[in-house]
């Protein structure tokens, strides 16, 4: 008796272990900043991660099929200027403008999935070509200059507050419960574990792989776009050269939470731990005043350990 | 047998591809409730056939009969909608999907709302089906968990909720172990009973006279005939299928049994091997017996350095040695041929000649550049000597037969001139007539002085080819037999009670 509940006490571990490091580096920074425990402080590192944690969702359901997303920064900046500038240049308003960019990121998405099922290039390489022309026609579109006089009903989105929450924060919720019961209730979820699990075997029960995978790249697509107008509102501008690198965090955040690259294997807890660990690592290095430079590596070696642990972990299996 | 019984016949059935007849003419027919043996050597056309019937290969001429009407299968929903179903040999199961969401795949039960799964309802009636198979698996249970017997299970039940009352079973049993084999033979017996008609693919005969009520034999792509089982016999199945006599199946010279190579005193690795004791001996063949999950491929991979040993002494020609890698362990003198080899063994992608030499680099390279006229050399040799066939050294080791693939890996380890080489499961998949040839080839081996350890799940490969045979259960040696004293009884029971007996 008592050893079978020591036994699922370490099952509980395992399966859990990324939430357990996440919890370590949580205790770690609250012995070493009195800053860092404060309602303020976690719910600003719930609304630096928010953005993150929106494009991961959709990174998420692509790596799921053994795929991948490389485009979203560039995604993300494209988006977000497109909303911008059509919102104040074109004069659309704040929703023209805010649904223009939500529309570009869903037609981008589909020509990454396109170009995947149709035109049979590996992931990598499509979104890979994505994301030059997308940061291209940013610059091209914002002729490389910022775009600022937003609406205050547009920054509302960015930095505003419901019930004392800010909105990305809502809006980051809201998606990984749509996203939990997506994956884990309706049939397209569950098609997207039998995709990354075996795409040969998936056609075969009669599923075609090809819709499946064209839609996980116009859900990234999707939540790239909001995390862009999302990114553009808090700044209060677009800016052509925003979002530089953001794929790696994306890609981080799930890769933390215990989802395979090679597909098949994870759920969108993880992906919310992922990016709370990158998001928490960031907040309190600078709360204990670690210099910028250092703050990269030591995420560096965090990841690498937390990816250990969690390798270790199952191994033992 | 009345015509009204006949529940399927596939009529004058001919295809070619490029450069290949594949069939011609072939006429096959399948009676309600019966187990039907297709067998024939690789490439006779048996799964070309198969893949006609289930829709996933066009076919060039004939008829397909069912139930006595003429139905048209071009693609595979139209074969799954008459009711045919297809067991492939690499089963079709998503690994990290539970047993019930396998079965249903692309069927879930839907709830109420649109697009959502009614898990409940699916749960329960993927239990029911593994129910009345009488099996005992959890249809909560990741498939990755279970074993290959399992998964072959999780089939059948996949196939029953398509409501099949036609599966065609490709080589269940390669991978299962014979009390594994006598739960799927249950199986079959209780469908057969239901109504159902099955297609059972084997290269084993003896599981053929076993289980079947009929068996047709292929060869080069046409029907050479169909027998009922209880007015035929092995010797004449065989003859049927190579078109020729193939003498004695297990040819084997006397060999003077020399002195140790190898020794294992007490070898632990802590999770399947608790203290093994094995000795062998230059120039014999020593079968290792057992069910799946006795240790018999911890073994071979514990003695390789593919993993640890927590306890135990090994010695190599009478020193000890410490085998912590496979590295060690070639530089040592040994050779593994692994269980999967397209998994474990080959680079499937790779050339012949590639695949030969790899492990020879030492000889051929010169400042780090590879000398290409003595790889195409050595590559030569292996070739001629192993009889390996194929249309040159550059062709890809994908396209070569699962006997000659297996061929290609033991030319790799010949060139390395082993004292020691393990094969653990070597003739798995592979039709009748190579299957002699790599046993002749093991025999070969054991006389120029290895000495030979062959896991085999084939207990008339085991009996047939073997020296000495070692038994085991549960991670230890439950018996040891020299050939003329060994019985299939002696090692059955051996390897399921862990008791020799009074063998030893």
């Amino acid at each position: 008796m008592h050893n079978s509940h020591l036994s699922s006490l370490g099952e509980i571990l395992r399966r859990f272990s990324v939430f357990v490091i996440l919890l370590v580096i949580c205790l770690v920074f609250a012995l070493g900043s009195s800053d860092f425990l404060t309602a303020s402080n976690l719910l600003n590192v719930a609304l630096q991660t928010s953005i993150i944690t929106i494009v991961a969702i959709g990174m998420t359901f692509t790596i799921l099929t053994a795929g991948i997303d490389l485009s979203v920064g560039s995604v993300m900046a494209l988006c977000g200027a497109l909303a911008a500038g059509q919102a104040v240049r074109q004069g659309w308003g704040t929703y023209g403008g805010i649904g223009a960019g939500l529309l570009a990121g869903l037609v981008l998405g589909a020509i990454n999935g396109l170009l995947i099922i149709k035109g049979k290039m590996p992931p990598f390489v499509a979104t890979l070509a994505m994301m030059a022309v997308a940061r291209g026609l940013t610059l091209v579109y914002t002729q490389g200059r910022p775009i600022a006089g937003l609406e205050q009903d547009f920054i509302f989105w960015g930095t505003g507050r419901l019930l004392g929450t800010p909105v990305p924060v809502i809006l980051m919720a809201s998606l990984t419960l749509l996203a939990f019961v997506v994956l884990r209730h309706t049939r397209f979820g569950l098609y997207v574990y039998a995709t990354g699990g075996n795409e040969e075997i998936t056609r075969l029960a009669g599923v075609s792989p090809g819709w499946i995978k064209l839609a996980v790249y116009v859900i990234s697509g999707f939540t790239a776009a909001l995390g862009g107008v999302l990114l553009t509102a808090r700044l209060w501008s677009a800016q052509p050269n925003v979002a530089v690198g953001w794929e790696l965090d994306a890609i981080a955040a799930p890769v933390l939470g215990g989802i395979s690259l090679f597909g098949g294997v994870g759920g969108i807890g993880g992906t919310l731990v992922g990016a709370f660990i990158i998001g928490v690592m960031s907040n309190g290095l600078n709360l204990l005043g670690v210099p910028s430079y250092y703050q990269q590596v030591i995420k560096g070696v965090v990841f690498i350990l937390a990816v250990m642990l969690d390798l270790l972990t199952k191994r033992r299996r | 047998m009345s015509a009204n019984d006949v529940f399927l016949r596939m009529e004058g059935i001919s295809k070619a591809f490029p450069g290949v007849q594949a069939l011609q003419d072939v006429t096959f027919e399948v009676a309600r409730g019966e187990i039907h043996a297709l067998v024939g050597e690789n490439g006779a056309g048996k799964s070309t056939l198969m893949k006609i019937l289930t829709g996933a290969l066009p076919r060039d001429d004939g008829r397909i009969v069912m139930r006595g009407q003429p139905v048209e299968i071009s693609i595979p929903s139209d074969a799954r909608s008459l009711g045919i179903s297809m067991i492939h040999q690499e089963l079709s199961l998503i690994p990290y999907l539970t047993v019930g969401q396998n079965i249903y795949l692309g069927r879930e039960p839907q709830a109420r709302i649109p697009g959502f799964i009614d898990w409940s309802a699916l749960y329960a009636q993927a239990q029911q089906l593994l129910d009345r198979l009488n099996v005992d698996v959890d249809a909560h249970a990741e498939v990755q968990e279970l074993s290959i017997a399992q998964q072959q299970m999780v089939e059948v039940a996949k196939a029953l909720s398509l409501n099949a009352d036609l599966i065609a079973m490709d080589e269940p049993t390669s991978a299962l172990s014979e009390r594994e084999t006598e739960v799927l033979f249950d199986v079959m017996r209780t469908l057969e009973k239901q109504g159902v008609s099955l297609i059972f693919i084997s290269h084993r005969l003896g599981e053929v006279f076993q289980i079947a009520d009929r068996v047709t034999v292929l060869r080069d792509g046409q029907l050479i005939g169909t027998a009922p089982i209880a007015e035929s016999d092995e010797d004449r199945v065989v003859q049927m299928m190579v078109g020729r006599e193939l003498g004695e199946m297990y040819p084997r010279a006397e060999v003077q049994r020399r002195e140790v190579v190898l020794e294992a005193i007490d070898l632990d690795d802590g999770r399947e091997l608790h203290g093994v004791d094995l000795r062998l001996h230059c120039g014999e063949i020593l079968g290792v017996a057992g069910l799946v999950g006795a240790g018999r491929t911890a073994l071979a991979e514990t003695l390789f350095g593919i993993r640890p040993a927590v306890a135990g002494d090994v010695h190599l020609e009478g020193r000890q040695v410490k085998l912590s890698s496979p590295g060690e362990a070639i530089r040592l003198g040994m050779g593994f041929v692994p269980e999967d080899r397209k998994l474990q063994g080959l680079f499937l992608n790779m050339a012949v000649r590639e695949n030969i030499v790899i492990s020879a680099m030492d000889k051929l390279t010169r400042w780090g550049f590879v000398n290409f006229t003595k790889a195409d050399r050595m590559a030569r040799e292996f070739v001629d000597k192993l009889d390996i066939r194929t249309p040159g050294l550059r062709q890809r080791v994908r396209n070569l037969s699962g006997g000659n693939q297996q061929k290609v890996i033991i030319a790799r380890w010949l060139t390395l001139k082993p004292r020691v080489l393990i094969l653990d499961e070597p003739t798995r998949g592979i039709d009748v007539g190579a299957k002699a040839e790599i046993h002749a080839l093991m025999s070969q081996l054991a006389q120029e002085g290895v000495g030979v350890l062959m896991i085999s799940s084939e207990l008339p490969e085991v009996l047939g080819v073997s020296d000495r045979i070692l038994v085991m259960h549960e991670g230890r040696v439950a018996g040891e037999f020299d050939r003329d004293q060994a019985t299939q009884d002696d090692i059955m029971r051996a390897a399921t009670s862990g008791k020799a007996n009074d063998a030893q």
